[in-house]
């Protein structure tokens, strides 16, 4: 990191003001990331695998959820091969039902997708909002949303999402519950995952609520609301936006998890992780790439989204510089 | 020191009558039970009566103070389900759960400190560089991956293990052990493997770093100094000085254990507590998840303040603050 250029806005303004994109792509965080090799390609396969559930519908190969569209002979058809009896041909075989599982598989990623960008935006929302809230206001707001946060902090998020779903279901009446699942599922993720936002968010706001420029604010009479909003929140940002990442990565293992468990996404809506509960009932009867695929893509997604996290987290940190 | 243990104590119970709240939230507000226990053909003085039997009508915080009361006892009403007491159910699949969290636990510790000191000292060489990535893969894969994979070389492929199921189970004196036939001790092998990964890798990298920074120290170059031999300065001197921190970790790790046991337990369908509240939530037995939460919280919040006790104990340090403060 010695062939830095020069880009300190400390060691004088340039001449010209340069537009804000070429600002951007001459920050040192775009630096960073275009020297680093597993920045590059964990964002290239995240990419790839969020171009592939956004166009789901219109890329995959076939419409996995559409019984009029499914023959029962095509199942079980392994990878790349002829059906002998229907003719048809899938890249990725065929599950049971003889729904294509490359379709299946960009389908349950725009659903495992959605559900843990929700889940996080949400955690955000709520996490960023109260821990604002608890620093600015103090008093005994701060204590109680600290203390509710210290309280959930001692169970593992994933136990706090399972809690949260079941109940969550238990409240659904019966015959709305497949329909709601999902969003059940984000609600639960989220309530689980908002605590790590908050108590950044209050660290950041206890520092920053002292300085001069939020005293201005206070002298020239804006409403506490706008402070907070407009004069703190833009400087506590950075730090969330790691945890937002590494966040992101925890939410759709959580998510997939719980759908693994079957107390997630529902069958008609299958994610990747009901797709892997799906495919490993048939791990002993040797149709292994109804498991085998949505596995893999699951891993990819995970693993690149926490790469980035990591890289994200080291790259923003000034220690490190 | 006196007034940090009761602080801890208070906090823990606070939390403790914080979940028993929730729980009893649940089990009071989720779905109504007159409405499960009577049928169709009702009256409304049925329902009255039963109301008040029940303690329906009785003002909230005599209700909660009912709750806890019974929960104390181990009474936590009849599983929606089961049609059986609550308390009952979970008392016999405990055991399973608790064997389970110890080997796994065990397997996790032994394991995460000898490849943490071993990576620490051969810090340069192939074989921590590996350990070292191998690690950061199993780190991010899912733990019910780990299973399924497992499942996949060790029961499909080699046939050497079992897939599910506890195998057979001798009782000894009241508790139900697989410690002690061929079949028990091999259907754990790979649930206590699946769940301590995640914990092994943690133990592991944590043992490397507080290793790497204590040789780095000058009673580590002044015992090199005197020409101990490297074993001795390694696990002598240097060892000892890493355990604290792992102590604290491996404690807090025990919860996520107890807790992750009911991924790996629904993987391999073992017959615990992880397995039941799964099937609960599946099919809405709030008494069983309720029972479950209180049970669970009590393991955390009890492990989290003996870890705390604990730190205070072992690291002199920390008592010097305790008396100054």
């Amino acid at each position: 990191m010695t062939d830095r250029p020069e880009t300190d806005p400390a060691a004088g303004a340039p001449p010209r003001p340069p537009g804000r994109l070429y600002r951007a792509w001459d920050s040192d965080l775009a630096y960073a990331f275009r020297h680093s090799p597993v920045a590059l390609v964990s964002a290239f396969v995240t990419l790839v695998l969020v171009l592939g559930a956004v166009l789901a519908p219109w890329i995959a190969p076939y419409d996995p959820f559409n019984p009029a569209t499914l023959n029962l002979m095509n199942g079980f058809t392994p990878p790349g091969q002829t059906n002998a009896i229907t003719g048809d041909t899938f890249l990725l075989g065929s599950d049971d039902q003889g729904r294509d599982v490359l379709s299946t598989i960009l389908f349950g990623l725009r659903i495992s997708l959605f559900v843990g960008v929700a889940a996080v935006l949400f955690a955000l929302s709520l996490g960023v909002s109260l821990g604002l809230i608890a620093a600015y206001v103090g008093g005994w707001t701060e204590t109680i949303i600290m203390r509710i946060a210290d309280v959930q902090l001692t169970f593992p998020a994933i136990l706090v999402a399972m809690l949260i779903f079941g109940v969550a279901k238990g409240i659904t009446p019966v015959e709305y519950r497949d329909q709601v699942a999902i969003w059940t599922l984000i609600l639960a993720i989220g309530l689980s995952d908002w605590v790590q936002f908050a108590r950044v968010v209050r660290g950041a706001t206890l520092v920053e609520k002292n300085k001069e420029y939020v005293q201005a604010a206070r002298l020239i009479g804006r409403s506490p609301v706008a402070i907070m909003v407009r004069h703190i929140l833009p400087n506590v940002l950075s730090p969330v936006l790691v945890i937002a990442t590494i966040s992101l990565a925890l939410a759709i293992i959580a998510e997939a998890t719980l759908s693994f468990l079957g107390v997630g996404a529902p069958p008609t809506e299958p994610s990747l992780g009901t797709l892997i509960r799906i495919g490993q009932g048939f791990l002993f009867s040797g149709e292994w790439w109804i498991l085998f695929f949505p596995a893999c893509t699951l891993l990819a997604l995970a693993l690149s989204v926490n790469l980035l996290g990591d890289w994200l987290r080291d790259a923003l940190n000034p220690r490190l510089r | 020191m006196l007034s940090f243990i009761l602080r801890r104590v208070l906090q823990s119970v606070l939390v403790l009558l914080v979940t028993g709240l929730v729980a009893f939230a649940m089990f009071r507000y989720v779905g109504d039970p007159v409405d499960t226990m009577l049928g169709q053909e009702r009256t409304v003085a049925d329902i009255e009566r039963l109301r008040e039997n029940l303690g329906l009508n009785d003002p909230f915080f005599v209700q909660y103070w009912d709750f806890l009361g019974r929960a104390v006892q181990g009474d936590f009403g009849i599983s929606y389900r089961q049609g059986r007491p609550v308390g009952e159910i979970i008392a016999e699949r405990l055991p399973a759960t608790l064997e389970l969290a110890a080997v796994s636990g065990v397997f996790a510790l032994g394991f995460g400190i000898v490849l943490g000191i071993f990576t620490a000292i051969r810090r340069r060489g192939t074989a921590a560089n590996v350990i070292m990535t191998l690690s950061l893969i199993g780190v991010s894969l899912p733990t019910f991956l780990i299973g399924i994979l497992l499942i996949y070389v060790f029961s499909v492929e080699l046939g050497w293990l079992p897939s599910y199921g506890r195998g057979e189970v001798t009782w000894v004196s009241g508790w139900p052990t697989g410690f002690l036939t061929s079949s028990g001790l091999s259907a754990l092998i790979l649930p206590a493997i699946t769940l301590g990964l995640y914990q092994m890798t943690l133990i592991m990298r944590l043992v490397r770093s507080e290793m790497l920074e204590v040789l780095r120290t000058d009673y580590i170059r002044f015992a090199r100094a005197r020409g101990l031999r490297d074993r001795t300065v390694h696990f002598r001197h240097a060892l000892k000085n890493t355990l604290v921190p792992v102590i604290t970790v491996t404690g807090l790790q025990l919860g996520s254990i107890i807790a992750f046991a009911i991924i790996t337990e629904t993987v391999f369908q073992w017959p615990g507590v992880g397995l039941l509240f799964i099937n609960a939530i599946q099919f809405v037995d709030i008494p069983v998840m309720a029972a479950y939460l209180m049970l669970i919280s009590v393991m955390f919040v009890g492990i989290n303040l003996v870890v705390d006790l604990l730190y205070v104990a072992i690291d002199p340090r920390l008592r010097a603050e305790g008396k100054a403060a």
